[in-house]
């Protein structure tokens, strides 16, 4: 690197311009550490919670019962984590978190595709076809997203139990596809009602019809509000209890309910330092997934402002 | 029956309770430029979607070729479109954009290649095959858009205010293309706009349309020069014609006497029908058919007027005045030393006028 220093030449002082210029410099004003410092403070008393619980999880069970709640262990063990993975009991069994892990994935990987494929197509239909009743439609699935859970449940248990479905993968599955759709579809359906018609139209003359304007040309433009659903329902449906506890059965059980039964075992003595490394396993996954996706989900909401 | 490129029966339009169109008949011949002119809201482009079948008509029958396509869809009726926010798909590159109709038909690679090949040297797109719409200008997308339309070598073309969303000088010069595209391929096109200027200079008729009824159906000449009622009569035409009311008289010399009393004679005026008695008119008046000065005096009508303000406009000067009470433009040549205030004699040719009957507004 060269360092060049420009000096006015002689005569020639008119060409030297005064004042501002050039790009504009951030000057750190008394507002910004304000806010800087405000920033800091509640990122620290969010993040307390946390660091108690990283440093738990690594504690062995005679250190914890001294105290010090947020002191470095002093012998960093991460046998707490391995047994919250492989053996940590609930009930009779002693598998440990890792058969909940593998059900939330199958339960929110399926879920996930379906109620996105359907609320697509869903969307798509409102806004591009605007067949008889359409509206009617529409309006009663946005009405779903007001309705409160537990009104609903004891239907659906006696309605599954009738279909031969309750406790059942294909039920958890179900229930959350059914679940998801009314957000899901309002969140397609503006996005393509903010699309011009005249594409639609154009596609139209073009002689492609419902299924070939949906594939070839609305879903290429739809990925980053595809983005947006895909994070939404990734960890709607891995942080759900009630649903995972009412429908899954025994042999689905999604991590988050086993974390719960692992928790509240009471034989024995409570092992706090499982209980934690469990707990920060649960939540990992709803963590990376916004850890990743932060940039992607800011620009799929920001997508929907702007038109195609 | 003559073979029509399309025709259009009776048709009706609702949206639930509004009435859109009510019973439109339109015939369009092989090869015509057909203008469907009107102001915003009146159903021009409710009727172009009507023709394409992007809309279920309420009523009527429409034919292209002399087929009846009432129940077909948009890509059997042999039509290509253009719309106006150009409507490419975002996602594909030109070429995609040209050919994906084409492949959707299932035609062969070769013929798609064919037909892209022509319709991007006739637009002269081709450096611009491999891009997005995004990185294209607006006149490029709408070239595009007209490509998209070419390439399906269809019989009819329609066009819903394919200019509107460009600056004026790419206005003007896509226009020209059009039309030089037109003599070309010599196609039937049905062409949607606001703008008068587009549909003077493109079309073999204009249909004037006011609240989705065709209000006259004429080449550019005769609904510019005769009107057939006061509403197309002060549609057509910038700065737009002036209408001088009272009453017209028979006599040994029929007379137009305005309100308060002048007397304009109308001996060379061309009537429809014969007058029977006196009634109340309307005479029209464009600006540019009132001449100044010298010229005047060999005028049928001519008076003298203060000059209320002048509007230079490069090639021509607007002058505003003040006739038989109400104001009056006159369009004069730009080279004139003209004042507010001055005096001057204009006279006019009520022949070239326009007489319309005050209670039912059309043309006498
Ligand atoms: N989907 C619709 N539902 C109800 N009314 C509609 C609908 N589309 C258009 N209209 C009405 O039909 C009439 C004609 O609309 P159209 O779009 O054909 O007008 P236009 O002549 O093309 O106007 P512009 O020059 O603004 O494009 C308008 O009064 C409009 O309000
Ligand atoms: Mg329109």
């Amino acid at each position: 690197m060269t360092l060049s220093v420009r000096t006015p030449v002689p005569g020639n002082m008119e060409s030297v311009l005064s004042g501002p210029r050039g790009p504009r410099k951030h000057q750190l004003s008394i507002a910004r550490i304000g806010i800087y410092a405000f920033l800091v403070m509640s990122a620290l008393f969010f993040l307390m919670p946390f660091w108690v619980m990283i440093v738990t999880s690594l504690k062995t069970l005679p250190e914890i019962r001294e105290g010090n709640l947020f002191n470095w262990p002093r012998d960093l063990t991460i046998e707490p984590w391995i047994n919250a993975w492989f053996n940590a009991c609930t009930g009779r069994d002693c598998n440990g978190l890792r058969p909940g892990f593998w059900n939330s994935v199958k339960i929110t990987a399926i879920a996930t595709v379906l109620s996105i494929t359907i609320a697509a197509i869903n969307g798509y239909a409102l806004s591009f076809w605007r067949y008889r009743y359409a509206n009617v439609i529409f309006g009663i699935l946005v009405f779903g997203a007001f309705v409160p859970y537990q009104v609903v449940i004891y239907p659906l248990i006696i309605v599954m139990r009738e279909l031969g479905l309750f406790s059942t993968l294909a039920s958890i599955v179900i229930i959350h596809t059914i679940f998801g759709m009314p957000i899901l579809t309002l969140l397609f359906r503006n996005f393509f009602a903010s699309l011009p018609m005249e594409m639609f139209k154009a596609a139209r003359i073009d002689g492609a019809g419902f299924w070939q304007i949906f594939f070839r040309i609305m879903v290429p433009m739809a990925v980053p509000i595809t983005v947006v659903a895909v994070i939404l329902q990734l960890t709607g449906i891995w942080n759900d209890f009630l649903f995972g506890t009412v429908f899954a059965g025994r042999q689905n059980m999604p991590m988050t309910v086993q974390l719960n039964n692992i928790v509240q075992t009471t034989t024995g003595v409570r092992e706090y330092n499982v209980h934690m490394a469990a707990t920060i396993l649960t939540a990992a996954v709803p963590l990376a997934v916004y850890f990743i996706s932060g940039k992607w989900f800011v620009r799929g909401i920001a997508a929907g402002a702007v038109k195609g | 029956m003559t073979v029509h490129s399309v025709s259009i029966k009776d048709l009706s339009l609702q949206y639930g309770n509004t009435q859109v169109l009510e019973n439109l008949n339109l015939d369009i011949e092989q090869g015509e430029f057909i203008v469907l002119l009107g102001p915003s809201g009146c159903g021009k482009s409710t009727l172009l979607n009507c023709i394409a079948g992007l809309l279920d008509i309420s009523d009527g029958q429409i034919f292209i070729g002399n087929r009846n396509v009432t129940w077909e869809e948009p890509k059997d009726r042999g039509i290509g479109m253009v719309f106006q926010s150009y409507a490419l798909y975002p996602q594909m590159t030109v070429e995609k954009n040209l050919s994906f109709g084409l492949k959707v038909a299932g035609f062969k690679k070769d013929e798609i290649e064919r037909r892209v090949k022509k319709a991007s040297d006739m637009l002269q797109i081709q450096e611009l095959l491999q891009r997005k719409p995004v990185e294209l200008s607006g006149g490029q997308r709408q070239r595009v858009a007209i490509g998209r339309a070419l390439v399906r070598e269809a019989d009819v073309f329609l066009f819903d205010e394919p200019l509107s969303n460009l600056d004026a000088k790419l206005r003007s010069d896509l226009r020209v293309e059009i039309k030089r595209l037109h003599q070309r391929l010599k196609n039937t096109m049905i062409y949607v706009t606001h703008d008068q200027i587009e549909a003077l200079t493109l079309a073999n008729r204009i249909a004037i349309m006011k609240d989705g009824v065709i209000q006259q159906l004429a080449d550019p000449h005769t609904i510019y020069n005769r009107p057939v009622n006061l509403y197309v009569a002060g549609f057509i035409g910038s700065p737009s014609m002036n209408f001088l009311e009272g009453q017209l008289c028979q006599g040994d010399e029929d007379v137009f006497i305005t309100n308060n009393g002048t007397v304009i004679p109308v001996a060379s005026y061309d009537f429809m029908q014969p007058l029977n008695g006196n009634t109340n008119a309307v005479l029209g008046i464009r600006p540019e058919h009132i001449v100044t000065g010298s010229a005047a005096e060999e005028m049928p009508f001519k008076v003298e007027v203060d000059i209320d303000i002048v509007e230079p406009m490069g090639s021509e000067t607007l002058v505003w005045t003040k006739l038989a009470g109400r104001s009056l433009t006159v369009s004069c040549d730009g080279d004139q030393q003209l004042e507010p205030g001055q005096r001057i004699l204009l006279g006019f040719n009520p022949g070239r006028g326009s007489l319309f009957d005050a209670e039912s507004t059309q043309r006498l």
